[in-house]
């Protein structure tokens, strides 16, 4: 899960290098990518979810030789990329209803079919809370009848972009607009949530996994190994947002490092709903390296803090390394 | 155009969008000073020659090293490497070997035979060099660079100073020294061997524009020991000086050494390898206060030298020294105990220092000495016009790498006063220091180290005892150049940005699309080694 070349300065884990041989690179390495989410968007400074959509849509673009139809669920990257009369995708791209990506994916799957066009690939991507709530049913429905689409979730963990409410990927003790830091148990809920790469697993499709904008040649690896399979295939990309993580902007790439060597956002992925690989932590933190540098979990630190609930996220964490080997030799 | 019903604007890419405007700092690219460059006391453009060396390129690092210094085969056996010291990667596993990969590069320029390319337009001026080791060697090949006539007087038979006549061939090998400085007169520089100048004033009445003096630091220091007359006392410089000339003295079977500087090793490690069965070196103080460096320490322990420390030569009598115990006093000096005792030895070598024959200077209105050397301005020139001195005859550090360092700022503070100017140094770059690092993106890779000669084999030779690098050695360890605060084509900015403004040109550096980059500064965290600033936008 890295470039080939090991030991140059940074050949393991930068974007590129410059003395790596073209068919070395990292398809954001390359002058030529598609930018497939290109300049003059109106997402915020330092987006994740607009970084994290460029690497999925170039890297399935350089798999299929351009040849892929993108269907978008309502939210942020909806929002900021298609404000009309402006696109700023460079790839045939659709939206329709909040909760439908997936359904819609599914028809252009079949109508792709029915006209014997087998080379063009169809890949459908949301948020969080188009994918684990309002799109769930459908969603699943595609998982359950194997229709032949990438499902891609960008997750910020809450609604983003209608003022930053709890969804069914918000972590617990996060601070939203609906899960105030107030009371005995402040911020959201603390339950599992609705774990969807898990879910996405139970269904028994194709493949599954997880990754982060923090390690770009994983991701690509992912998307790249995704299209060339068949059938339903799920991707859950966590993407920081500064604005409902209260964080900074130049931090949302360190974020979602800290988020996987922390444990938090275990990095895996599956095939016919068996765990085949997990990327491990390379330099492990504590949660509170994460968590401290978000206003959202502001109230669990300070004079009125919280560190019991710190403990009990630091738990979590250390059950994903148990329950992922995340610790272990490197593959 | 018609449009349908309600629609008013044509369709379009967000391009028009030029979200720059929201823009409050910009990312700007920076060149910051590598802490190995700004260790090394010959102002070696470290990261420079390493970022050429990685690309496989040795010939372009060898030139862009050798634009600082003129010996990297030399300086890779010598050098007490404080670029290493100093070097950024010993926070994240070790300090690249930057000696090696120096020495490597001038072992390959030797194998290949690449020369200096002198420049065709000469300046007409005449610069008279006194003494040809280190830092006028040094002087001289700046010099000549900059289209002067060179001439280089030395009193002993063959160049070098003490890089021939105090470092034994175990470190520095003869046809090394002599294949480097060779590269000098083929570029025009003479060099009159067996030629004592006895008075620099005059060779400027004899039409020298300019002289420098590169006379170092030859002369032992004596200590006065109660001794009777069975015992040879020598002092270290002569013991080193006539094994170079190929006349060693004789030295006997037990050999006990005098003083804790890397000259005291040399003579011990030198003592051995004439034969003698036991080489003690007797130091004053304790090992963390020895002057010596600590590779030298390892490698003398290794081939047998014996330690004595805390202790001191009381008196030397019939085949003996009497040694006497020391112990540290509270401000850290050895103070007597009053116990005694009795080492076997039938020569007794003094290495306590070395001083500066003056002679040369004697009766030259305005130059003065301070402490036993020569005193000289911030541009090397002492206090009579045109003569200028550098290297172990001037106050600093006496390394070769210093003297190199000497040569050529005199070389420059020459230059600079024979044109009538006052030499200028161009402004130094901030540090780039380990907290702007981001060294998440440097995988681990640990030094490789140069091979020894097992130890008890070399100890009866004077045959070389570290050997160099291997070429995938030496390119990989060059690649473990952290690159510190200089741009080295990772394509972070232009992968990491969310909104494509990083422009990556043909030459492989970067550019900052100002119409559409929002200022996030997300390229300049995530940037390796620290070459991005955010700068405030003027309001």
């Amino acid at each position: 899960m890295s470039t080939p070349l090991k030991f140059y300065q940074v050949g393991s884990f930068a974007v590129g290098n410059r003395l790596l041989g073209d068919e070395q690179l990292s398809v954001q390495s390359r002058s030529d990518r598609t930018n497939s989410l290109t300049s003059g968007h109106r997402a915020c400074q330092g987006c994740g979810e607009a970084l994290g959509a460029r690497y999925v849509m170039d890297a399935a673009m350089a798999a299929t030789d351009g040849k892929v139809i993108a269907v978008n669920a309502t939210g942020c990257l909806e929002v900021f990329s298609t404000p009309y009369p402006e696109t700023s995708w460079r790839l045939p791209w659709m939206h329709s209803l909040f909760g439908n990506a997936a359904p819609v994916a599914t028809g252009v799957a079949f109508a792709l079919k029915a006209q014997g066009r087998s080379d063009i690939r169809v890949v459908a991507q949301g948020g969080d809370g188009g994918t684990v709530d309002i799109g769930f049913g459908p969603l699943s429905g595609m998982f359950e009848r194997n229709d032949d689409v990438l499902y891609v979730c960008y997750d910020n963990e809450a609604y983003m972009n209608t003022g930053v409410q709890r969804s069914g990927a918000t972590p617990p003790a996060a601070r939203t607009n609906t899960t105030h830091a107030v009371g005995e148990n402040p911020g959201a809920s603390f339950t599992q949530g609705k774990n969807l790469p898990k879910i996405a697993m139970a269904h028994g499709i194709p493949y599954v996994a997880t990754a982060s904008v923090s390690d770009l040649h994983d991701l690509e690896e992912k998307v790249t190994k995704a299209m060339s399979m068949h059938g339903a295939r799920y991707l859950h990309v966590l993407v920081p947002c500064p604005l409902g993580w209260g964080t900074r902007s130049e931090e949302t790439i360190k974020l979602a490092r800290l988020a996987t060597e922390s444990g938090l956002f275990p990095v895996y992925e599956a095939e016919d709903g068996v765990v085949t690989a997990t990327k491990k932590i390379r330099k492990q933190v504590p949660v509170d390296e994460y968590l401290q540098i978000q206003k959202r979990f502001s109230h669990l630190f300070g004079p009125k803090g919280n560190p019991e609930l710190v403990k009990a996220i630091q738990e979590i964490a250390n059950r994903n390394i148990a329950e992922f080997d995340l610790l272990g030799e490197a593959q | 155009m018609s449009k349908p019903f309600a629609i008013t604007l044509n369709i379009g890419s967000s391009l028009a969008n030029h979200t720059g405007s929201w823009r409050s700092e910009r990312p700007v690219y920076v060149n910051r000073m590598p802490p190995c460059n700004n260790a090394c006391p010959a102002g070696e453009d470290v990261q420079g020659w390493l970022y050429e060396g990685e690309s496989g390129n040795y010939e372009q690092a060898w030139r862009n090293l050798v634009r600082d210094n003129p010996f990297p085969a030399i300086m890779g056996r010598i050098c007490y490497h404080p670029c290493q010291t100093a070097c950024n990667r010993a926070d994240v596993d070790e300090a690249v070997g930057i000696n090696s990969v120096e020495r490597f590069l001038g072992d390959q320029a030797i194998d290949k035979g690449w020369q200096f390319t002198a420049p065709t337009t000469k300046s007409g001026r005449r610069i008279l060099i006194v003494g040809s080791g280190p830092s006028g060697l040094s002087a001289a090949y700046h010099l000549a660079m900059k289209g002067h006539e060179v001439v280089i007087r030395e009193s002993a038979a063959e160049p070098g100073g003490m890089m021939r006549y105090g470092i034994p061939a175990y470190r520095l090998p003869r046809e090394v020294l002599d294949a480097e400085i060779s590269r000098l007169v083929n570029i025009g520089v003479r060099i009159e061997c067996n030629t004592k100048v006895e008075n620099p004033e005059s060779a400027i009445k004899d039409g020298f524009d300019a002289v420098f003096l590169a006379i170092g630091a030859h002369l032992g220091k004596r200590a006065y020991i109660p001794a009777g007359d069975t015992v040879r006392i020598l002092d270290a410089v002569s013991v080193l000086h006539m094994t170079a000339d190929g006349e060693p003295p004789l030295l006997g079977r037990s050999v006990v050494v005098y003083g804790g500087g890397n000259t005291a090793l040399d003579a011990a490690r030198t003592a051995k390898r004439l034969g003698a069965y036991e080489a003690i070196v007797v130091y004053r103080r304790t090992q963390e206060k020895m002057p010596a460096h600590a590779s030298e320490l390892k490698e003398a322990l290794e081939e047998g030298i014996v330690m004595r420390w805390l202790s001191t030569i009381a008196w030397v009598n019939s085949g003996a020294v009497t040694i006497e115990r020391m112990e540290l006093d509270s401000a850290g000096m050895p103070q007597p105990t009053g116990e005694f005792e009795s080492l076997q030895a039938d020569s007794v070598i003094l290495a306590l220092g070395q001083e500066v024959d003056l002679s040369i200077v004697e009766g030259i209105q305005g130059i003065t000495i301070d402490d036993g050397v020569i005193e000289v301005n911030e541009f090397l020139m002492t206090g009579r016009d045109g003569i200028f001195a550098g290297g172990d005859a001037v106050p600093g550090e006496r390394t070769a790498t210093n003297a190199i360092g000497h040569g050529k700022h005199a070389a420059r503070a020459i230059n600079s006063w024979l044109e009538g100017q006052t030499f200028v140094h161009a402004p130094r770059p901030e540090l780039a220091s380990f907290d702007r690092l981001n060294t998440w993106y440097y995988s681990d890779a640990p030094k490789k180290v140069r091979p020894k000669l097992d130890a008890a084999r070399r100890a009866e030779s004077f045959a070389e005892v570290v050997q160099g690098l291997d070429e995938a050695t030496a390119l990989f360890e060059a690649r473990r150049c952290l690159s510190c605060g200089n741009c080295f084509g990772c394509d972070n900015c232009f992968g990491v940005c969310p909104d494509n403004a990083v422009i990556k040109l043909a030459d492989g550096k970067y550019e900052i699309n100002l119409d559409y980059c929002k200022g996030c500064g997300i390229c300049a965290n995530e940037c390796p080694c620290g070459a991005i600033d955010m700068v405030p936008e003027r309001s």
